[in-house]
């Protein structure tokens, strides 16, 4: 291993290695990363820097690594997306009505992380409450893409919702982060800024302290900038937390082991059902690449059908709403949170109280929960859509009877500029139309980044997977991105400015 | 005996009879610890806001886990009701927003409940026997309690009680009088304390019901319901029945119809009234817990729960009426409260059993009644009592003085047999000496006796004469047979 020219270019297999050899000590590495989003505040990642709590979890690893008790992820700075409820430092879920929030506890998958020994150099940036693809619906003003076009100067975003912390793995402004993945959060952003991104199984990592949108789909999951970054930070996040009764009793293997076993012999399912129409030739030209190299690594590759995969967003955008529109019943301005100046009695406290603490997006998304669980409606839209689920799980689960994973595009197009959607929201809903499968069957799916665009921007793949069968997708993950050998860095523009 | 078949019990109206339809929903605080989806207190009475954890205050974030114990007095619950217990039930959100239920929504048991159809038998005064059937029994969340007093221009939330468990137990419409209503409840009240599932204590809240009230023509289609909220004590249930009853009776007879609609009891006033429709007009959206997995049961769980069951009411009735020969009536009494079975089964042990219940009803119950106490705080154990009835059974001392040695242990405490010893309260069965004290007064009054021969009535005046020479421990039946022949009265008297 040679030293990168700065700390924070640093993967973090290779920051834990340089660490536990003390070529350099987690002070050094915290401070650089530090430095980095002082100088990045353009792109507004960040919606709290915890600069101070950072250097102080950096002293006491380094002081750990001198005792020779180095963790697994000792010393090692992380951001942390807004959604994750942190003991102590303030938690918003990029929404107005959590603005003045601080959690007296600690969420399952951070505590993880601070158990083994991870520094917390801030909250992340994401859209309100996790509901968006672009990372403009936050409260805290939107997240900027490091990404341009080549020659533009146009400002794009990053995706969303994990927006914050894919900008920050993709502008080095952090070793990794943590995101969630309700319909594609942390997929989506992933391949529009070029970084690695794992939604784990339904289950995996544990929901307890996660701020919550739609119960039955949000999973938390590692955002990186490779894949065996991804499966470091997996091994960590997850685990068997008995505070989350949809947490599955399976033991966590180590990820890492076995990551570079190659595909030999792995059948890799081809869904047609994920050409669409409309979409740049781009897209299909890359998939059809990412096919070809694990062909060409010794994979199997065999067409399949996931017929219902056009019911899929349609279903979404009824089940997650009805879930946000329950879960987000608390933020009534009783007890904590934004709570409205002029009201004159409780029912005018709550309807300011939520008027002015949710933005739009939210709103829309309540309205439509909201309508969907109605009396006369339910079995028309949200019974509907749970049978629907159903179908599309056991689409998966047909396919899987032929291969091992599947081989998917991540996002039906690059980075797009800000405002460009943001009218149109069947448009940006869109966006998620390969991710959401996913999240109704409850599978894990990893992006990895696999091209560029044209006009130089990121793209990416996703691999599928079987129920808890992180390992294989991490190595079908790994082979992709070992082909595509994707080197491609952002300009660092932002730093200029 | 069937429903239809027990005495019809209707109300007269100004245009012929009319029959009243019940149905109750009973909530009853599950006995436990902790709360329903958290491992926060339930005590009763504590300062407001201690008993809350993050779970129960819905902060960010958090999450319910069922509290096994609760599932297991559920399923004790509709074991004891003699209910289908479902092996899988499904916990559902009911979403409404008010400042006591800080998620939004409570967790309760929509579609599929835990516990499916039982029933209950109650005992009416008359000795007729009537079967309630039970609908459904679910768990769900209680709320918090708003506080309105406490401040001039607020109102204050205490969230001790948030997210405690109750079991919400449904019966059938198969109520046709106040009276069977309250037997109802006080039946259910004895089976939950029974088995340890529920305190039945309505003063704390621990039991309320919901009464549902309808009335038709005997034998005709039911009647549109009113359902009454939250009526907490076993008096207003039968006040509020009654008055609701008449009140469509009457709205009926003047040619109006019955609105469905919930009702508030005043307890004060004695009526029902209508709730504000604003309160009524929910929409609770209720879908299935993503938060929770379908709550799955053993077979093996439940046969193991079935097996711990106590003797409950009806089964300890039944015994008690083959092996002591009492009256229904007084099994009846006896089996409502298990202490006071309890209580009995050692009072009669080696005694004679309809005795032991008549000196439980009349000493006993009197003086705690007297005393305004329980049958727990009964300040003589059931073995002294025991001691005490053997005493009489045996002559040791004569049935009045059984009550002044109940009287003593009752204020000073202490053995009964020893207070026999001690105090002389032994009854004089040597015939010598109390032969000597019928001659002395038979001695002592010549004119009594003469008056005593016309008219046999005053031989009573000679017995109270010897029992005072002999301190009222001679053994009456002895006093009265030498008097008897002393006086040469006859036989029979």
């Amino acid at each position: 291993m040679s030293l990168p020219s700065s700390p924070t270019d640093f993967s973090l297999a290779d920051a834990r290695d340089a660490v536990r050899t003390k070529k350099i000590s987690s002070r050094e590495l915290t401070e650089a990363f530090v430095t980095a989003i002082e100088g990045a505040r353009v792109l507004n990642a960040f919606v709290t820097e915890t600069p101070d709590r950072a250097l102080e979890m950096a002293d006491a690893s380094d002081a750990r690594l001198a005792q020779g008790e180095a963790r697994p992820l000792e010393g090692l700075p992380l951001a942390v997306k807004d959604l994750f409820c942190t003991k102590g430092v303030r938690t918003t879920a990029g929404s107005r009505i959590l603005s003045n929030f601080i959690p007296p506890y600690e969420s399952t998958v951070t505590q993880n992380l601070w158990d083994a020994g991870a520094v917390l150099l801030g909250k992340t940036n994401m859209d309100e409450f996790a509901m968006g693809s672009s990372n403009e619906t936050s409260y805290f003003k939107p997240v900027l893409n490091p990404w341009r076009a080549r020659d533009s100067n146009q400002n794009l975003v990053p995706g969303g919702s994990s927006g914050g912390s894919a900008a920050s793995v993709a502008g080095k402004l952090c070793l990794a982060a943590t995101g969630t993945d309700t319909g594609g959060s942390i997929r989506q952003p992933a391949a529009l800024t070029g970084t690695v991104g794992l939604k784990p199984t339904y289950g995996r990592c544990s929901r307890w302290g996660i701020v919550a949108f739609a119960s039955s789909l949000d999973q938390a999951g590692p955002m990186t900038r490779t894949v065996r970054d991804a499966a470091i930070l997996l091994t960590t996040m997850a685990s068997v937390d008995a505070k989350d009764s949809t947490s599955v009793a399976m033991p966590v293997p180590d990820y890492e082991t076995g990551l570079e076993s190659g595909v030999k012999g792995l059948k890799v399912g081809i869904p047609r059902e994920y050409r669409i129409d409309g979409a740049p030739s781009e897209i299909d030209v890359l998939w059809a690449k990412g096919a070809e190299w694990l062909r060409a690594q010794g994979a199997e590759i065999v067409d399949v059908s996931l017929p219902h995969t056009k019911y899929a967003l349609p279903a979404y955008y009824i089940v997650a709403p009805a879930e946000a529109s329950s879960n987000l019943a608390r933020y009534d301005g009783v007890r904590y949170g934004h709570r409205t100046s002029d009201a004159k009695d409780i029912v005018e406290l709550y309807e300011k109280s939520r008027a002015e603490g949710f933005g739009a997006e939210v709103r829309r998304r309540i309205l439509v929960g909201t309508y969907v669980l109605s009396a006369g409606y339910y079995d028309a839209y949200y019974a509907r859509a749970q049978k629907l689920r159903t179908l599309i799980a056991r689409d998966f689960t047909e396919a899987f009877t032929r291969c091992d994973v599947l081989l998917t595009p991540a996002t039906p197009g690059p980075a797009f500029a800000l405002g460009a959607k943001t009218d149109d929201p069947v448009s940006m809903y869109l966006n998620d139309v390969f991710t959401v499968t996913v999240n109704l069957a409850g599978l894990p799916g990893l992006v990895v980044p696999a091209g560029l665009t044209a006009n130089r921007l990121p793209l990416g793949l996703q691999i599928i997977g079987k129920a808890f069968d992180e390992t294989t997708v991490l190595r079908a993950g790994r082979a992709v991105e070992w082909a595509a050998d994707f080197a491609a860095k952002p300009d660092a523009w932002w730093r200029a400015a | 005996m069937s429903a239809t078949e027990r005495s019809a019990r209707l109300i007269e109206g100004a245009r012929g009879a009319w029959e009243v339809v019940i149905g109750l929903e009973v909530h009853a605080q599950v006995l436990s610890h902790a709360k329903l989806f958290s491992g926060a207190a339930t005590v009763f009475g504590a300062e407001p806001n201690t008993q809350v954890s993050f779970v129960d205050a819905a902060m960010p974030g958090m999450l319910p886990v069922i509290n096994r114990y609760c599932v297991e007095q559920a399923v004790r619950t509709g074991l004891g009701l003699k209910a289908r217990i479902n092996p899988v039930s499904v916990f559902d959100r009911k979403n409404y927003f008010y400042p006591d239920l800080p998620a939004g929504y409570q967790i309760s048991q929509y579609k599929n409940p835990i516990v499916g159809e039982g029933e209950v038998f109650i005992d009416l005064p008359h000795g007729e026997t009537v079967r309630v059937g039970i609908e459904r029994l679910h768990l769900e969340q209680d709320a918090g309690k708003s506080l309105h007093d406490q401040h001039p221009d607020y109102s204050y939330v205490d969230l001790n009680r948030a997210g405690v468990a109750l079991m919400e137990i449904v019966s059938k419409p198969d109520m046709r009088s106040s009276e069977e209503a309250a037997a109802f409840l006080k039946k259910l009240r004895a089976i939950v304390r029974y088995l340890g599932t529920c305190d039945g204590n309505m003063d704390e809240g621990s039991m309320r019901a919901d009464v549902n009230v309808s009335v038709r023509k005997p034998g005709g289609p039911l009647g549109t319901r009113c359902e009454i909220k939250n009526v907490n004590s076993m008096r207003f249930v039968v006040q509020a029945v009654e008055y609701e009853a008449r009140r469509q009776i009457d709205v009926i007879e003047r040619g109006g119809t019955i609105a469905q609609e919930t009702r508030l009891f005043d307890s004060k006033a004695g009526e029902t009234r209508p709730m504000r429709s604003k309160e009524e007009a929910h929409d609770y959206r209720y879908f299935p817990d993503p938060d929770l997995l379908p709550l799955e049961l053993e077979q093996n769980w439940i046969d193991g729960i079935a097996a711990s069951l106590p003797e409950l009411p009806d089964e300890k009735k039944a015994r008690f009426l083959r092996d002591y020969g009492i009256s229904a009536y007084d099994a009846g009494v006896l089996v409502t409260e298990r202490e006071l079975a309890d209580y009995y089964e050692a009072l009669a042990r080696g005694a004679d059993a309809k005795l032991a219940v008549n000196w439980l009803n009349n000493e006993i119950l009197g003086r705690l009644n007297r005393d305004g106490r329980t049958i727990g705080e009964c300040p003589v154990s059931a073995a002294a009592n025991n001691a005490i009835l053997r005493m009489v059974a045996d002559e040791t001392i004569s049935g009045k003085i059984a009550k002044d040695v109940l009287d003593i242990v009752w204020t000073e405490g202490g053995d009964p047999h020893a207070i026999v010893e001690q105090r002389g309260l032994r009854q004089v069965t040597d015939m010598g000496a109390i032969e000597h004290a019928v001659d002395a007064v038979i001695a002592a009054n010549p004119e009594k006796v003469e008056e005593a021969k016309a008219k046999p009535k005053l031989a009573g005046w000679f017995v109270g004469q010897v029992m005072k020479q002999t301190g009222g421990k001679a053994n009456p039946q002895v006093v009265n047979a030498l008097l008897k022949a002393r006086l040469e009265l006859p036989e029979e008297g």
